[in-house]
């Protein structure tokens, strides 16, 4: 009777138009989101009792209006109240009620710590998913994308299993309880209802038929507003400068008034709706007032059995209307959950090494064994197939035989890589945008697989060791430095989560990062927010070379580390990177050809093929590719 | 701030008032139709009315419930004009707005909020609006004239609305004002988890080669933990809503049973009123509910609303001199101890004590360091920020005598950060100019090194830019913004290291063309790179917000520290 309940929708809210797409298994995920509540399984058949209770109690106590006014009419008629029967139905009528309410808090508390604890196991399912994926999965799909699954669609599913599901269930208990009873009141009557339900469902039918076409038109112009806004406010300051506030202003105001058009419509026909169901029912009420009222003249009905009637005939549409309402979210909540469980399905990074990485430290005639803490020795530890273990001491020398390599089938990134770097030794690659030199230290840290050729790591072949424990034994600073909410020190602690407040600040030192995080207003402690916006790009990458810094790792990769420092601060933390890169073997890309001058060895990189190489001053006395690029003749980009 | 948001109604005050209206005049047909089913059961059945009457009465209810009906869609089609209606008038309001946003202004609020509130926040109080003219009408009309038809029926028996209304609104007040502060630590719990998703999505690379997946499952874990916490600590109050409005309701409907069947005992009222009593009830109680409910979302919606109220009494604080100066005479530019603060705090200065004056036609290379405050220094030319302290003179004006438009048009600026637009490359162009020729733009195009490039692609001139210019390479969109920049025929122009990703050959192609056709313009630039500021015909070396040198490249070469230090990092061993 009082389920008219919408509670308030959870964060994000009305979130504008979501578009409804119908999930491709439902009875699947429905199983599969059943499977998320198995340890509560127990709980669920309170639930399921609870909002019996509380459906049945409602439609009972209507039904009870019938005895309880034709007491009184009895009364009445005959003269003679039964004070203490009626005492009797009130406090029946009152002890049904109770069950009722008793009911619907007992489910709603109950699925509220379900559906929470559900939810927040499908999300640590999908984030800890999300974190095993390989970087494929990330090319491929856009963060929006991937985020929404964590925003939108979890929260259709939070709706779904907090209110969307209790209240089918409860409104469908409902109408079948109410038209049970109202079959047993009055077959005539009840007739009245269903052709009532026929004449609404076609009226439902046909508006919603025509509003599909407006909401369509909607999401297109709400499409085409969000896009210009966007635009427009990324490049505010451009706009400013050419002086273009009041075409900006012109053509927003045109896109705009579209969107008014394309959304007054369509809410129209949203909101018309409510009133349509609502006001049928009570033409319904109307109808069968008179005809109840003409069958209680004509002797043939009581007036009680009128009077409940009447209110079931309102407490009928209710749950009619509900389940239209719900009907469309919960389609669009299982589709949702459909695309999360795709995510949760996708097939992790796959990882079969076998070999891991070990502190060591070194007998006196030098064999190696296992340390528990780190002793600035590393070693590989290489189970054998006898079940013995063998160490070999982690140097550093990393090589690459005819490596070839494509992000995708069709196009081929590397064509036959060779190269080799001895422990210690300083690579740089150079080439245009495209030439593949990230690829090239993509491969080394295993983010991508290598199809043909080999890359082997002090001798290992890297697929054979554990891909935690290769990255581990890797530093690295990329051009998208990528800062984390939390201090300064934390961030540097990243690359070692157990370093000690010295080591953070010897990395940072050694990063010439020390001087500006001390004029920060908190020093190390300084929060940084959103990827590090209060700092600048050349602090950020100082930041992000102290956390290399403190890892201490015996290979580094410096992928353009240094762009975004100008040319001054960069000579000032030369000696910090020197002294980083010192026993260390590393391979640098650099755009700036100032950076790599001093390399072992340098390759320059042409359209996935090495095409030159050697030390700085071969490459110049060559007069080729290096040459022209170092004078200048050629764009780097 | 509301009367102020309120006004963004403008022209779709009818519908807004119409709207209510219709729904107000929709609940008082809902209200009469009990008390016609009463009189059918009273006069019909049990009175002397019979057939006909109920005939008549009947015939009456569904012409009233037909009447409710056209009210109710009426109500509801005006309160979508009327709702969209007031989110365009915001959206358009905000955006105009942002548009007058001096620079300063814009970075206050980043980019992404910005967008966050002229999207999501708009949608958000679109609803409330919706909510506000048809719910929070409906339910207190609903109230009372309920209330006033129980009274009318029996005023003894109304009476139990005397308790019940106040119990109830007490409870649902009381459960409102414990839930909301719930609420709001469940949002910000909802907004860390969703960063912290955000954050490691984006920075995937890093916490791969970190290895820290593990630790980025516990971080999450742990958010995921905070969120359910919050979520069940805050819904927990919120579900009392419902059995407390069970309870009340099903007590006055007991009570007023009781009640009602001794009064009829006894000849004090009708069996059919009663019945029509029962019903106004469950309509009062439920429209309090609904009031109730109204409430809370008006309260969750504040947020957004403080949000877009926040952009539109935003300061602009470059005021446009109406009365200023129209045309700009020459391009001679006067730094007078010019000192800037983004924070307009003198102890943060971003500029300290600069004067210089450069000659109309002069070409000046500025160079220094990350945060030496060379981008601050040329945005103060053509007013994106105002100075804190001293005075900027261009063509012999103080900038702030000049009408903005035409100060701005006078100085052309190539950013930094550049932006193209989705649209034609030609398109693009004509932001500079908007009747330029093909030949004007060619010619602009030619000076920027751009022309070959682009008649090279298959469309030429014509050839579609994704948005933010995504099918150039860097260096392409360089030149790009640059001729579109060189079609403001300015004065002055201003290059903000905007050469950086341009091979060095086509940077001095570039500068060539500056030199010979723009030799009254005076040429501001900005570089890393030492090779594209030593022709200039001085270079101003900044250093932490001051002057550190004046001179050409001789001069600083042989006198200056920092320049030396540049110029050697730079160094070509080309033998």
């Amino acid at each position: 009777m009082a389920n008219e309940k919408t509670m308030p929708k959870g964060p994000g809210g009305p979130r504008g138009m979501r578009g409804v797409a119908k999930p491709k298994n439902a009875g699947k995920t429905i199983a599969r989101l059943l499977g998320y509540m198995r340890g509560q399984r127990h709980l669920l058949v309170f639930v399921f009792i609870g909002i019996l209770c509380s459906s049945l109690a409602g439609v009972a106590g209507t039904y009870f209006l019938k005895p309880i006014i034709n007491s009184i009419e009895e009364g009445l008629s005959t003269g003679s109240f039964d004070v203490a029967a009626f005492v009797m139905k009130l406090v029946l009528m009152g002890c049904i009620y109770a069950v009722g309410a008793a009911g619907a808090y007992l489910y709603s508390r109950i699925m509220l710590n379900i559906s929470t604890e559900t939810m927040r196991k499908i999300r640590v399912d999908t984030f800890t998913k999300l974190q095993s994926l390989p970087i494929k999965y990330f090319d491929t799909h856009t963060h929006g994308e991937t985020m929404s699954r964590f925003t939108n669609d979890t929260d259709t599913l939070r709706e779904m299993l907090s209110q969307g599901i209790p209240q089918m269930f409860s409104s469908s208990v409902t109408i079948i309880g109410v038209f049970a009873f109202m079959c047993i009141l009055s077959p005539l009557l009840t007739m009245l209802i269903i052709v009532m339900v026929v004449v609404i469902t076609l009226v439902v039918k046909k508006i919603g038929g025509q509003s599909s076409k407006y909401f369509k038109r909607q999401q297109q112009a709400i499409g085409a507003v969000n896009g210009y806004i966007e635009e427009m406010i990324e490049g505010q300051k451009v706009v400013k400068v050419f002086c273009h506030e009041e075409e900006a202003k012109e053509k927003f105001t045109r896109i705009n008034d579209e969107l008014f058009e394309a959304a007054s419509n369509a809410n129209t026909f949203a909101s018309v709706l409510g009133p349509i169901t609502n006001n049928f029912s009570y033409i319904n009420y109307a109808l069968t007032a008179s005809i109840g009222a003409g069958l209680a003249v004509a002797g043939v009905m009581d007036i009680g059995t009128v009077a409940s009637f009447l209110q079931f005939t309102r407490s009928f549409f209710q749950p009619i209307t509900q389940i239209s309402q719900q009907f469309n979210s919960i389609i669009n909540a299982l589709a949702g959950a459909e695309r999360i469980f795709e995510l949760i399905d996708e097939e992790s990074e796959p990882d079969n090494g076998v070999v891991t990485l070990v502190y060591a430290m070194k007998h006196e005639d030098g064999t190696l064994f296992e340390a528990s803490e780190r002793t600035g020795v590393w070693a590989w530890k290489y189970p054998q197939p006898d079940g013995s273990v063998t160490y070999t001491e982690v140097c550093g020398d990393v090589r690459f035989e005819n490596v070839v390599f494509g992000y995708t089938e069709e196009k081929t990134v590397l064509r036959g890589i060779s190269l080799y770097a001895k422990p210690g030794q300083k690579i740089a690659f150079v080439g245009s945008t495209g030439a593949g030199k990230t690829t090239i230290t993509n491969l080394i840290n295993r983010f991508y697989d290598v199809p043909d050729g080999k890359i082997t790591y002090d001798g290992i072949n890297i697929n054979n060791i554990k891909k935690s424990d290769l990255r581990r034994s890797l530093g690295m600073v990329l051009q998208d430095t990528h800062l984390f909410t939390g201090t300064v020190a934390e961030n540097i602690r990243y690359g070692k989560l157990d370093a000690t407040d010295e080591e953070v600040v010897r990395a940072a030192k050694l990063a010439n990062a020390h001087s500006f995080i001390s004029h920060l207003p908190d020093g190390y402690d300084t929060v940084l927010t959103s990827d590090g916006v209060n700092l600048s790009q050349g602090q950020r990458q100082l930041l992000s070379i102290a956390r290399a810094a403190v890892a201490d790792p015996p290979v580094l990769i410096l992928d353009e580390a240094t762009s975004s420092i100008d040319t001054r601060t960069e000579a000032l933390i030369e000696k910090g990177m020197d002294t980083l890169m010192e026993g260390r073997t590393v391979f640098v890309i650099a755009h700036r050809l100032s950076t790599v001058r001093n390399s072992h060895a340098i390759m320059v990189l042409e359209k996935g093929e090495i095409i030159e190489r050697g030390t700085h001053d071969d490459l110049l006395k060559q007069q080729g590719k290096y040459y022209q690029l170092y004078t200048g003749m050629f764009e780097l980009e | 701030m509301l009367t102020k948001l309120l006004k963004c109604v403008g022209k779709y005050k009818l519908p807004a008032v119409l709207s209510p209206i219709f729904i107000s005049l929709e609940v008082v047909m809902e209200i009469f139709i009990p008390l016609l089913m009463a009189k059918i059961i009273d006069v019909g059945i049990k009175g002397s009315g019979g057939i006909s009457y109920i005939i008549k009465v009947g015939g009456l209810m569904v012409l009233m419930s037909m009447l409710s009906l056209i009210f109710g869609v009426l109500s509801g089609k005006y309160a979508s004009i009327a709702s969209t209606g007031f989110a365009k008038n915001v959206r358009k309001k905000m955006f105009d707005k942002i548009q007058d946003f001096s620079f300063a202004n814009v970075d206050r609020f980043s980019t992404a909020s910005l967008v966050t509130r002229l999207t999501t926040d708009i949608t958000f109080v679109q609803h409330a609006f919706m909510m506000v003219i048809r719910m929070m009408v409906r339910s207190p009309v609903m109230l009372i004239s309920a209330t006033v038809m129980a009274f009318s029926i029996n005023s003894k028996l109304a009476r139990v609305f005397l308790v019940a209304i106040p119990v109830l609104a007490c409870a649902l007040i009381t459960v409102s004002i414990k839930a909301f502060p719930l609420f709001r630590q469940m949002f910000t719990k909802y907004d860390n988890m969703n960063s912290a998703v955000q954050e490691s999505l984006v920075a995937i690379r890093v916490v791969k080669a970190y290895d820290r997946g593990e630790y980025e499952d516990e971080k999450f874990a742990k958010a995921a933990s905070d969120v359910m916490d919050a979520q069940r600590r805050a819904e927990r109050i919120l579900i009392m809503n419902m059995p407390i409005m069970q309870i009340v309701m099903y007590a006055c409907i007991i009570t007023v049973l009781w009640l009602g069947g001794n009064l009829i005992a006894v000849g004090g009222m009708d069996t059919g009123e009663l019945i029509s009593f029962i019903s106004y009830i469950t309509q009062i109680l439920m429209s309090l509910m609904g009031l109730s409910m109204c409430f809370v979302s008006i309260i969750m919606s504040r947020a957004s609303i403080v949000r877009i109220c926040e952009v539109l009494d935003e300061d602009v604080d470059i005021k446009n001199n109406v009365e200023g100066k129209t045309s700009v005479e020459n391009g001679e530019i006067v730094f007078d101890k010019v000192s800037f603060s983004y924070s307009k705090d003198k102890a943060k200065l971003a500029l300290r004590d600069i004067s210089f004056t450069i000659g109309s036609g002069e070409t000046i290379g500025i160079i220094g360091g990350t945060g030496s405050g060379k981008t601050s220094l040329v945005q103060l030319i053509p007013r994106l920020y105002d100075v804190t302290e001293g005075n900027i003179y261009v063509g012999g004006t103080d900038v702030r005598d000049y009408d903005l438009e035409a100060l701005r048009s006078s100085v052309a600026m190539v950013l930094q950060n550049n932006v193209l637009f989705s649209g034609t490359i030609a398109e693009n162009l004509r932001w500079g100019y908007e009747n330029a020729t093909e030949e004007e733009l060619e010619a602009a195009c030619r000076s920027a090194a751009a022309h070959d490039f682009i008649t090279a692609f298959p469309d030429g001139y014509e050839t579609f830019l994704g948005q933010g210019g995504v099918n150039l390479s860097g260096g392409q969109k360089q030149r790009v913004c640059i001729a579109r920049a060189l079609l403001k025929k300015p004065k002055i122009i201003i290059l903000d290291d905007s050469t950086s990703a341009v091979d060095t050959a086509t940077d001095k192609k570039i500068r060539d063309a500056f030199r010979s056709e723009l030799s009254n313009t005076t040429k501001i630039i900005i570089a890393q790179r030492i090779s594209s500021i030593s022709d200039a015909d001085r270079i101003i070396v900044l250093d932490d917000g001051a002057v550190n040198a004046i001179g050409t490249h001789d001069e600083l070469l042989a006198s200056n520290e920092i320049y030396r230090e540049v110029y050697e990092s730079q160094q070509k061993v080309v033998e």
